[in-house]
């Protein structure tokens, strides 16, 4: 009788669901026979390099850590293109004057804007 | 050294081509050649640890080169350098996160007594006033052959330890604690100054 074609994938099921299971039976028997479990508050505790951890791992920051980071970026984009802008200066002609002019009264917009909206004061 | 077995009778089995073993002798042979330190240091000594792991000396030899920065998954804690009493309920604590077996080398004068700092107000005057040492290494540092040396004397240890039987070994022993007290801040020192249950000095005898 020709067996079955799929009978091949049967028995690899079986072998691989024995051979992960006879180390994890070896080492339940060992625990059980030898080695004792010995759990406690301090082998349990969360790790954190020896010291007592504080307090929950999920906590929330401010939103304000957000406003101030964007204010930030409005002086440093500011100093990306002003100390290029600086160093070509007495080359540049009437226009790149007024073109960095512009760009610096965008800013500059923004940074009034979010003042006068109270985003610089550290609200408690 | 496996009990049951003649020694005589285990090397005519061998000239036979028969390797006879018993279930204590394989566990310990696989423990001792692959023991993972805890990859901690705490002052000079741990340079001459870091000396010991590297190429020159590579402890890699003795199956110790897999440093780990996790106390889960750690068995041997090398104790390298001076334990203030501002880091040792840390290392108390960190060993107590150890899973067992766990062994401790105390690498190192100031590990072992204080060392040169055994007068100073800050400094622990050995660890094993809280933890239980297995293998003392003097030296101010030791050289790293001194830490190898230490380390086959584990190995030597962990070999002559036995699985079943009233001096099995402590991990295996449901009596024996895997946790020890952790030291805390008292107003002039640690409280308490030393854990009476690991803590045996020898006794002076003024003749």
């Amino acid at each position: 009788m020709k067996p079955n074609s799929y009978l091949f994938i049967v028995i690899f099921i079986g072998v691989a669901l024995v051979f992960p299971l006879i180390p994890l039976a070896l080492a339940w028997l060992w625990r059980r026979i030898f080695q004792p479990p010995k759990p406690g508050p301090q082998k349990n505790a969360i790790y954190e390099c020896g010291v007592e951890s504080l307090g929950e791992a999920q906590i929330q920051f401010r939103s304000q850590y957000y406003l101030y980071a964007i204010m930030f970026l409005i002086f440093d984009v500011e100093a990306i293109f002003l100390v290029p802008f600086a160093v070509a200066f007495t080359g540049l002609p009437v226009g790149a004057f007024i073109a960095i002019l512009v760009f610096l009264l965008l800013l500059i917009e923004g940074l009034v804007w979010a003042w006068s909206k109270g985003c610089l004061q550290w609200e408690r | 050294m496996s009990e049951g077995i003649d020694e005589v009778l285990r090397s005519k089995l061998q000239q036979q081509g028969v390797w006879v073993s018993s279930m204590q002798e394989l566990y310990n042979w696989g423990r001792k050649n692959s023991i993972w330190p805890l990859q901690f240091g705490l002052a000079c000594c741990a340079i001459e640890m870091i000396a010991t792991a590297a190429s020159r000396y590579d402890i890699a030899r003795f199956g110790g080169e897999v440093f780990r920065p996790s106390p889960r998954q750690a068995d041997l804690m090398i104790v390298a350098g001076t334990v203030t009493k501002k880091m040792a309920p840390q290392i108390v604590r960190l060993y107590n996160q150890m899973a067992d077996p766990k062994y401790v080398i105390a690498m190192g004068a100031c590990a072992i007594s204080g060392g040169p700092f055994k007068q100073g107000y800050n400094v622990l005057k050995g660890i094993d006033r809280y933890i239980p040492v297995d293998v003392y290494i003097p030296g101010c540092p030791p050289r790293p052959e001194a830490l190898l040396h230490a380390f086959m004397e584990l190995q030597r240890k962990i070999d002559e330890q036995k699985l079943s039987g009233a001096n099995k070994a402590a991990h295996l022993d449901s009596e024996q604690p895997s946790e020890f007290p952790v030291p805390a801040f008292g107003k002039h020192d640690l409280e308490p100054p030393a854990n009476p249950d690991v803590f045996h000095p020898p006794k002076l005898e003024r003749v």
